[in-house]
């Protein structure tokens, strides 16, 4: 009885505060942080389902317009990460909603384009304009802790 | 008296060498050196024409390395692209710019790409490397 109480205890203590529905668990891995959060954040898997991040993965010489190609080994250990990840795969926090709102026919690569993100982002246009912003895609502009995956703070 | 005069001496001496010579830079540059036909050295100042010329030969946000490195190497850049901050790229302030040999050419393929068009040569690589070791 005692343990289960402790184990109780800590798993309320494990579970953060904000771990409400609107957190998304952030990227753990080195490799993915280093190379997917050079030019922009490394956003989190959770917010696109495994098909795709396969097909963001199967495009990397034209990513958005940038060469972003990689070495077989690192490409194939980064799709690895996402794709394990992913909203429809691992589906904590957030992503639970983000997968719900979107079209099992769907395979969207913009995070900007899913249902969920536009549902939620329905701002005056001046605020997307502020020059901190830059594009719709700088999560951390606004929301401080993107990267530790808490978007509450809006 | 003198003790602590060659200790401190001593800890001047350790703490020098963080923005100095670094072997993995000195190896990239001396494979640029190769690779650069009729080579007669590096030229700082040429590599700093190379990073502040409005080129215009890329994506139309990024005219210029300035555009995400800032005009003044040392201070935080921004990625004109994304927002995302950039740290310095001046090896006085970041004792670490240059050193990976597959970070830096990754990054003069996109980046020049970007700003001029086309890669970059590996004299003007070169240049570029030189010019930031002295800021
Ligand atoms: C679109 C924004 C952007 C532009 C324009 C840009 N860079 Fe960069 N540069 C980056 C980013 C992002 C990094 C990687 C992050 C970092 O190293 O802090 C980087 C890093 C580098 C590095 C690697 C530094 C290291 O630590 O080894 C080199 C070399 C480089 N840039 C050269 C250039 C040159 C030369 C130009 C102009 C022709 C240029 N950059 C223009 C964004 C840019």
């Amino acid at each position: 009885m005692r343990k289960f109480i402790l184990a109780a205890g800590l798993a309320l203590i494990a579970l953060p505060a904000w771990a409400g529905d609107d957190w998304m668990p952030p990227v753990t891995d080195p490799l993915v942080k280093k190379e997917c959060g050079s030019c922009h954040m490394a956003f989190q898997p959770g917010f696109l389902p495994a098909r795709s991040w396969n097909k963001m993965m199967d495009g990397l010489a034209d990513h958005f317009g940038e060469d972003a190609s990689l070495p077989a080994d690192k490409a194939a250990a980064i799709r690895a990460y996402l794709v394990n990840n992913a909203g429809d795969v691992a589906g904590q926090g957030r992503a639970r909603k983000a997968m719900g709102r979107l079209s099992s026919a769907d395979t969207p690569i913009r995070i900007t384009d899913t249902p969920d993100f536009q549902r939620k982002h329905r701002l005056p246009d001046w605020r997307w304009k502020d020059p901190k912003v830059v594009t719709k895609s700088n999560c951390p502009a606004c929301h401080v802790e993107a990267e530790r995956g808490l978007y509450e703070d809006d | 008296m003198i003790r602590p005069l060659m200790l401190s001496a001593a800890l001047l001496l350790a703490a020098a060498p963080a923005f100095a010579a670094d072997a993995r830079r000195d190896a990239i540059l001396a494979d640029y050196a190769k690779a650069d036909s009729g080579h007669t050295g590096f030229s700082a100042s040429r590599g700093e024409s190379l990073f502040r010329t409005q080129w215009k030969g890329g994506d139309e946000r990024t005219p210029s390395c300035t555009a995400c490195h800032t005009d003044n190497p040392r201070q935080n850049g921004r990625n004109a692209k994304t927002g995302r901050p950039i740290d310095p790229v001046a090896v006085s302030v970041n004792s670490k710019r240059f050193t990976d040999v597959d970070l830096v050419e990754k990054q003069f393929t996109r980046d020049c790409k970007s700003v001029l068009g086309r890669e970059c040569t590996p004299r003007e690589k070169g240049d570029y490397i030189t010019f930031m070791m002295g800021q």
